[in-house]
This record gives structure tokens, C-alpha cells and sequence, in this order.
């Protein structure tokens, strides 16, 4: 307990550089799985740019990609961190990584929730003579946004997951925190001070996006 | 100029599986839609009528033939041309397609931004359009919280947002009550009425081509099997399909069972009168019959009116002397049948494909 009072400013520490660290991963793996996501579902069979060989490029890549075990996939990727970052390890590296695993996940979550527009839609705005900018934008993405906010928000919570794992080859956050402090000093107390700072921060984010989805919704 | 010209027009599908023979949806139709008529396509789900009318807005490209909407030849064309051509034609669908991230006014601006008209033209457009069909009050209302009836009439304003000359409704009224089914069929037919545009209405409802089509065309297995003015087809439908479409909303010539029972409950001789504005009239055959002696009850049937012109098959049990009998049925002529006597062996005019 002592010791946990004297680490208290670094926990807030962590605290701080995780949301930081699942912030910009939100924001570059949210980018790029909701471009890869908007692909996926655009070449499908029967979409507005069908296209048989592309869909099938993109979603033999992402089911390579998305099953490997966040863990592995950081060391794996480390070489293409330190190419693209200069830097293997720290949070910069981290969030590379991160971002481009997350990509891969968001993608499937994007595919599923543009699924649930239904194809009426899409064809009465075709029929409306709209492009097709002006539907995925207009249309498709603001009819699919309620689901879409949950989707990020589900995410989100995989991320902090992620961060804390990221904790283990040197990125900072609560994961690394909880590592250091806690399970190597033998401080168990200290371990589930990060743990709850964990929860409050995923309860506080899960409730946002079921509020931000509600409004999206209108219900 | 006809407003729509279809000229052997196939469609087909890839096959699903390698190997298996392509899908025809559409197999080498021909017609021809008049400048300002409500037409009429109706058949089962499956026949291929949902299928020809995305191809004459081009939401599919149609696999060979010509279609010329106001003249011009439509198949071929790029999609930025195509975008042209769509936002020339109005389209309302059986689940109403609404956008339900907009709200009533966003559903009705969207075709008028698609087509890049200037912003300051949209309030004056949208409320006009509201208050046709008779929304004025629910612009800033979600598609959610307006009934099946009301979420067609925002349908129908936002297809007709930007001025098209043809309307394309699919299965319209599919999924209304009837109450509201004949509320929908008015508003279509006061587009056409007073602001003169063509309508092409598809549906496997006969009400529906009833009550609002000028002609019909009867489609089967993708193609067209019979058309002409609706109340001739109507009145003397000639292919299967058609009288069977016929049957589901006009009682004709009683059969099987339903004969078997009306021989069972009346006596005399059983025989089937057509009646036909411009053909036989009611007044005549009766006055006939009284003139032969013979005494008579209407047994089943019934008069329909179609856009004004009456007709029908009325069955009359006739009593009297049998000699009598013959003499009237002979003088009816074409017009009146005989209906047989033992367990019916006659052709069912209304089953078979």
C-alpha cells in the first residue's frame, strides 16, 4: 500500500500515456480499417464496385493478418516499425504496430456493420442519380453510424487490451506499469491499482459510445 | 414519342455455379410506354418484371436489346451518363427505401443535391413536393415515426424531387393495407393526372392494375405473354397467366367444385352469360328470356367496372321448358354458354401453366 502511495504520480503517468497511446491508435488503425472495411464491402458481390479478384486479395490479406496474436504480430512487425519509425520499441513504434493491427480488426467490423444497410437503400439513392462518393458518404457511412459507434467503442476496449500487451516489449501505459511495478516487485496491490484505472477507463469509453450510438440512432 | 421503348431486351445473369446454364431474367421483351399513361406490368414474383424495370433506369446493365427512354437510347452509356438519365426517372420500391439517417425533408433534398440543384431552389421545391402529398406538417419528422402509407408518400415526393418525366413504382403498395393501398394508388394517380407524368407500375396485384393502369402488360417466365388496354385484357383475357391473374379479383365462370355445388343447391339449366360495354347488355339477355317463357335466378358472377367501362360473367340458373332453353341459349350466341350437365369434365379456364 505504502509503496503504491509513492508510485501514485507515475500511475497517473501511465494512465495518461495509455489513453494517449489508444487515442492515436484509434485514430490511424480507425482510418485504416474503416478504408479497408469501406473496401471490403464496396467489392463484394453485387456492391457498387464488385469485384471479384480485389475482394479476394483484400480478404485472404486481412484473414492472414488479423487471427495472429497481438504479442507475436508485435515482434513480427518490429523490423517494419523500425524501417517506417527509425525505432523498434517506445511508444511511437507501439503505435505503429498497434495501428496496424487494429486495421485489420476494424475491417471486419466496418464489412459487418455496412452489411446491415439494407441494399434498398443503397439502390433508391442509385436511383436518386447520386455517384458513388456521394452515397458512401451521404448514405452509406451516416446509415450505418449507430453500429459503426459501437463497433469503435468495442474496439476501443480491444485496444487498451492491446496497449497493455505492448506494455511487455517496451511501450508505456498501465500494462507496462502493472508489469514493472506490480507482478516483478511482487505488489499485487499495485497490479490492481492499474487494473482499476483500467475498468474506470473502459466503463467511462463504453458508456460515451452507447451514448454517442443512442444519439446516432435517435432511439 | 413513346416515353419508353423496349426493343428485344434480354437480361441474364451469370450462372451461379460453374457450369450450370446463365439465369435469364428477362428473356427478349419488346413495348412500348406512352407519354403520359400509367402502365401497368404484373406478374408472379420470379417473372422477371422487377428485373426489366431496373433496366430501363439502369440501376443493371442490360445484357442485349434497346431501351430509348424519351428517345434516347439508354443502354451503353457511361455512368456519369447513366447518372443523367436517373435523375430523369423517379423510383418508388416496396420497402419504401427511405434514408432513415435523414429526416422527411433530407429524403426529398437528396435527389435535388445528387443532381447539383442550387441550394436557395430546395426550400421552395421540398415544401411544394410535402405539401402534394399531403406531408406539410412532418418535413422535420424521421422516417421511423411515420406509418408504411406516409413513408411512400415521402418515397414519392423524393422521386419526384427533380421534375422526371417517368416514375418507376415497384410493387408499390406491396406492403400497405388495402386502406392505404388505395390512398397510394390516388396520390399515383393525381402525379399522373395533374402534373402529367408517365407511370410504369409493377405489381402481382391485379387490384392494383384495376384500379390505375391505362394498359398492362402480363409478364411470365420473362417475357411479356400478353398487353394491350387493361380493359380488354380484362374482359377477354387470353393466355393462362392472364386469366388466372383475372380470377384472383373478378369472379368469372364458376368450375369444379363450385359448380358442382351451385348444380347441387338450384335446378334448371346452368348458363354462363359475358357481359361487355359495347357487347352484350344486361337488359337485352334478360328481356330475351322472359320473351322465351323462362324464368331465371343469378347464381354467381358478377359486374366489374374498369375505368368507367362495366363487364362480367353473370351464371344464371334457367327453368323452364328444355326446347325454350335451347332456343334462348342459341340466340345469346357466342356470348352465353351452356354449362355441362355431368361432373365436369370441361377445360378449367383458370389453372394450368
Amino acid at each position: 500500500m505504502d509503496s503504491l502511495i509513492e508510485l501514485q504520480p507515475m500511475l497517473w503517468q501511465a494512465a495518461v500515456e495509455t489513453v494517449y497511446i489508444v487515442a492515436l491508435t484509434l485514430l490511424f488503425g480507425g482510418i485504416g480499417g474503416l478504408l479497408l472495411g469501406l473496401a471490403l464491402y464496396l467489392t463484394r458481390g453485387g456492391a457498387l464496385f464488385a469485384n471479384r479478384v480485389v475482394y479476394g486479395v483484400l480478404n485472404v490479406v486481412v484473414n492472414v493478418f488479423r487471427p495472429i496474436p497481438f504479442i507475436i504480430f508485435l515482434a513480427a512487425a518490429q523490423p517494419l516499425a523500425r524501417f517506417v519509425i527509425g525505432s523498434g520499441s517506445g511508444n511511437p513504434a507501439i503505435i505503429f504496430t498497434l495501428s496496424l493491427a487494429a486495421s485489420f480488426a476494424i475491417s471486419r467490423i466496418v464489412e459487418q456493420n455496412l452489411l446491415t444497410v439494407q441494399p434498398g437503400v443503397i439502390e433508391a439513392a442509385r436511383a436518386a442519380g447520386a455517384g458513388p462518393a456521394r452515397i458512401i458518404g451521404t448514405v452509406l457511412l451516416p446509415e450505418a453510424l449507430g453500429p459503426l459507434v459501437l463497433g469503435y467503442t468495442f474496439i476501443f476496449v480491444a485496444l487498451v487490451d492491446m496497449s497493455a500487451v505492448a506494455g511487455y516489449i517496451g511501450g508505456g501505459g498501465l500494462g507496462n506499469f502493472a508489469l514493472l511495478y506490480g507482478y516483478r516487485q511482487f505488489d499485487p496491490v499495485v497490479t490492481w491499482a492499474a487494473v482499476l484505472l483500467i475498468i474506470v477507463l473502459v466503463q467511462l469509453v463504453q458508456f460515451l459510445g452507447n451514448w454517442l450510438a443512442r444519439r446516432a440512432l435517435r432511439r | 414519342m413513346p416515353a419508353i421503348t423496349l426493343t428485344d431486351v434480354v437480361k441474364t445473369y451469370p450462372p451461379r455455379e460453374k457450369g450450370a446454364a446463365p439465369l435469364t431474367a428477362v428473356d427478349g421483351v419488346s413495348l412500348e410506354i406512352a407519354e403520359g399513361e400509367i402502365f401497368g406490368i404484373i406478374g408472379y414474383s420470379g417473372a422477371g418484371k422487377s428485373t426489366l424495370v431496373r433496366l430501363v433506369n439502369a440501376l443493371e446493365p442490360t445484357t442485349s436489346g434497346s431501351i430509348r427512354v424519351d428517345g434516347r437510347e439508354i443502354t451503353g452509356l457511361r455512368e456519369r451518363e447513366l447518372r443523367s438519365v436517373r435523375a430523369g426517372i423517379g423510383m418508388i420500391f416496396q420497402q419504401f427505401n427511405l434514408f432513415s439517417s435523414k429526416t422527411v425533408w433530407g429524403n426529398v433534398e437528396f435527389p435535388l443535391k445528387a443532381a447539383g440543384v442550387p441550394r436557395d431552389e430546395h426550400q421552395r421545391r421540398i415544401s411544394d413536393l410535402l405539401h402534394f402529398v399531403g406531408l406539410g406538417d412532418k418535413a422535420h419528422a424521421r422516417p421511423d415515426q411515420l406509418s408504411g402509407g406516409q413513408k411512400q408518400r415521402v418515397g414519392i415526393a423524393r422521386a419526384l424531387a427533380t421534375n422526371p418525366r417517368i416514375l418507376l413504382a415497384d410493387e408499390a403498395t406491396s406492403a400497405l393495407d388495402p386502406e392505404t393501398t388505395s390512398e397510394v394508388l390516388a396520390l399515383l394517380k393525381r402525379v399522373n393526372a395533374e402534373l402529367g407524368i408517365t407511370i410504369v407500375v409493377i405489381t402481382h396485384e391485379m387490384d392494383v392494375i384495376k384500379s390505375i393502369a391505362d394498359r398492362v402488360a402480363v409478364m411470365d417466365s420473362g417475357r411479356v405473354v400478353e398487353t394491350g388496354p387493361t380493359f380488354e385484357v380484362f374482359s377477354d383475357p387470353k393466355q393462362a397467366s392472364t386469366k388466372r391473374f383475372v380470377s384472383t379479383v373478378i369472379a368469372g365462370t364458376p368450375h369444379g367444385d363450385e359448380l358442382d355445388a351451385l348444380r347441387a343447391r338450384h335446378p334448371g339449366v346452368l348458363v354462363s352469360v359475358r357481359i361487355a360495354e359495347g357487347g352484350v347488355d344486361q337488359r337485352d339477355v334478360f328481356a330475351l328470356l322472359a320473351r322465351h317463357g323462362l324464368s331465371f335466378e343469378i347464381v354467381f358472377g358478377g359486374v366489374n367496372d374498369i375505368q368507367g367501362r362495366t363487364f362480367g360473367t353473370l351464371t344464371l340458373a334457367v327453368t323452364g321448358d328444355d326446347a325454350a332453353v335451347r332456343a334462348a341459349v342459341a340466340e345469346l350466341g357466342d356470348d352465353a354458354t351452356e354449362l355441362p350437365t355431368s361432373p365436369t369434365t370441361s377445360v378449367r379456364p383458370t389453372e394450368g401453366r
